[in-house]
């Protein structure tokens, strides 16, 4: 089974995250990057069904130069070999943008299953993986907290969380897979992993190799724009008492102040 | 006024509320058309969507809708907004919600503006990013505007309307047929409130200790007429049903008022809480991160500090 995993790199949610003045867009340099944190929980679930299963993963990511760092982590949990998807052109691109880019790197990779966290910590939309299910023409298996292949029939069947529990779905593969933090406890890299992961093939393609039109994508033809931004007012300071054996009673009093009782 | 789509959620035929709060938030911005796609329709929930200022009722309640995984809304809404061109269509931010949108921005070739906390003149959206540290105000460029809303953003004002309904046929494509929900497995829900419309949420984290102990904590929820919510560690630990869990992963709630026990405040959490307009903590380690962003907090053991609150709200009823 081929399995591709889209992995993000984002801001440290621990720094402080910041957009440019210049463009409006999110500044990459000014906090460390990481690996979205739910995407290394759809690297597990990728590596997970290969052992089960047989077949190779790679590492797919759409990112400046410093986003091999998140490439290589990926290999080191044990991916076979990775993508990486880099172009200046792309600098910008909103979701619509960023869904058609991937998808276009995924046509020329080529798929059984795609897998994708639910949710990145920087854009938040919790969009791509729907996005990319329309675009590709392939189900779309979201919000995953489990999922079975059986890739003789190529059938795959998931569990998707909703508000009131949990959908069991079923599908043909090829498909597209986004998964919760519920599904597995992601692996450490091994000091193995990190030496291995020097030497996976990563390949780089640009816009022209991935036959991305160049008007689709990128700040410039983006289907949003940011109008302006400004930091939230901080919250104003608010009142922490230590309890006393009266704590219970100063909070209902607080509450009583603000009309909640 | 041009026409803007809201979608309905509604679960087993019961309109959801955020459904009224877009309904409200659309009248503000032009007319108001409500879109009913899947099963469960009936002249209640026409009535409830009339009075809450539908002009009209766009109604697809065709059984197969509800069969398969989000694609076949997305193509209810693509098909009328093909036919109708509306100024703009609105979507609850529920994780289903943004799904629905997502594709829809893919059919149309239309701009998405996700997890909007309000919407203004031009459609230009407010959205609260990085962990609530900064105010965006975004709009779509292209296409039609298509904005997922934040529940509770805006209180929903009842405003009686025509209501008048027109039935909508759409043959489905084999694409929105692909992922078949085979079954739907409901969880204990209980008669509390939903978690991401209660005005009032009370979370309980890892300091709860217990599946039993979450009692102390929907005894106060129950006499505040309050929603119950949990931390990941709460829900991992099997104390408390995912779909309680408040955070990234979880429900983002913007309740008047949120009181969390037990809990220390992980971005993850924070995640799904922040725009909460009023925050209590209560938890016995002072350097709890969750402090910093509470309006009041009670440095204590929560099982003394939570029945004694739960027993004042009581007192002064
Ligand atoms: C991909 C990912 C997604 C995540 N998504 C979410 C999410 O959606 N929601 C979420 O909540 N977390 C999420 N997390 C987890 C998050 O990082 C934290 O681990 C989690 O929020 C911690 O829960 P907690 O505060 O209940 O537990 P802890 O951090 O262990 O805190 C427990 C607190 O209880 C206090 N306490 C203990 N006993 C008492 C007592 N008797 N009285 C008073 N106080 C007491 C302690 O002082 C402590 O502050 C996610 C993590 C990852 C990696
Ligand atoms: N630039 C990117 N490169 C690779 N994968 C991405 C990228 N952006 C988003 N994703 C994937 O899409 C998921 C959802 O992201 P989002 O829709 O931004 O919330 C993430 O968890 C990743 O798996």
């Amino acid at each position: 089974m081929n399995i591709v995993v889209c992995v993000k790199q984002v801001p440290d949610t621990a720094t402080e995250r910041k957009l440019r003045s210049d463009d409006k867009t999110l500044d990459r340099d000014a906090a460390d990057g990481v690996v979205n944190e739910l995407d290394e929980y759809a690297v597990e679930e990728a590596l997970r069904l290969k052992e089960a299963h047989g077949g190779e993963v790679t590492v797919l990511s759409m990112g400046p130069a410093k986003a091999t760092e998140t490439i290589r982590k990926a290999l080191a949990m044990g991916a076979d070999k990775a993508v990486h998807l880099h172009d200046d052109a792309l600098h910008g691109s909103d979701a619509l943008g960023t869904s058609y880019a991937i998808s276009q790197a995924l046509k020329k990779i080529g798929f059984d299953l795609v897998i994708l966290g639910s949710e990145s910590t920087d854009a938040r939309t919790g969009m791509l993986a729907a996005m990319l299910a329309e675009r590709l023409g392939a189900p779309q298996l979201t919000l995953a907290r489990k999922v079975e292949v059986e890739p003789k029939g190529g059938t795959i069947r998931v569990e998707r969380i909703t508000d009131y529990g949990y959908d069991k779905v079923e599908a043909s593969l090829p498909a597209v897979v986004s998964v919760v933090e519920k599904i597995n406890e992601p692996r450490y890299p091994s000091f193995k992993g990190i030496m291995a992961a020097k030497k996976k093939p990563v390949e780089t393609l640009g816009v022209a190799d991935a036959e991305i039109a160049a008007d689709q994508v990128g700040l410039a033809s983006s289907w949003s724009e940011v109008v302006d931004f400004a930091a939230a007012p901080p919250r104003a300071a608010g009142t922490v008492i230590k309890d006393e054996g009266d704590g219970g009673a100063k909070a209902a009093e607080f509450l009583a102040s603000k009309k909640f009782i | 006024m041009s026409e803007i789509l809201v979608l309905v959620e509604h679960v087993d035929g019961d309109v959801k509320k955020v459904t009224f709060e877009l309904l409200t938030l659309a009248r503000s911005l032009g007319t108001p058309a409500a879109v009913w796609a899947g099963p469960g329709y009936s002249d209640a929930a026409k009535a409830r969507l009339a009075e809450y200022g539908a002009e009209k009722i766009y109604v697809a309640a065709a059984d197969e809708i509800g069969d398969y995984v989000v694609a076949p809304k997305a193509e209810v809404l693509a098909h009328l907004v093909a036919e109708r061109s509306p100024a703009a269509v609105f979507v609850a931010a529920t994780g289903e919600g943004k799904e629905i949108a997502g594709r829809l921005a893919v059919k149309t070739d239309s701009g998405v503006i996700s997890d909007a906390v309000g919407v203004g003149e031009g459609f230009v959206a407010e959205q609260s990013i990085f962990g609530g540290g900064v105010n965006v105000r975004s709009r779509v460029t292209k296409g039609t505007p298509i904005i997922t809303v934040r529940p509770n953003s805006t209180a929903p004002v009842a405003a009686a309307a025509a209501g008048a309904e027109e039935k909508v046929e759409v043959a489905l494509s084999d694409a929105a047929r692909a992922a078949r929900i085979v079954e739907r497995v409901v969880q204990e829900k209980g008669a509390r409130p939903e978690l991401t419309e209660a005005a009032i949420v009370v979370s309980g984290g890892r300091g709860v200790g217990s599946g039993e102990n979450f009692a102390i904590i929907e005894k106060l929820a129950d006499t505040l007429g309050a929603a119950v919510g949990a931390s990941r560690a709460a829900t991992d630990a099997g104390w408390y049903p995912h779909q309680f869990q408040v955070g990234q992963t979880g429900k983002t709630v913007s309740p008047q008022l949120y009181i969390a026990a037990g809990i220390s405040g992980a971005i993850q959490h924070r995640a799904g809480m922040q725009t909460s307009k009023t925050i209590v903590v209560i938890n016995k380690d002072a350097e709890a991160p969750l402090f910093e962003i509470a309006d009041f907090g009670v440095v204590g053991d929560l099982f003394q500090v939570v029945p004694q609150l739960t027993e004042e709200i009581e007192k002064r009823k």
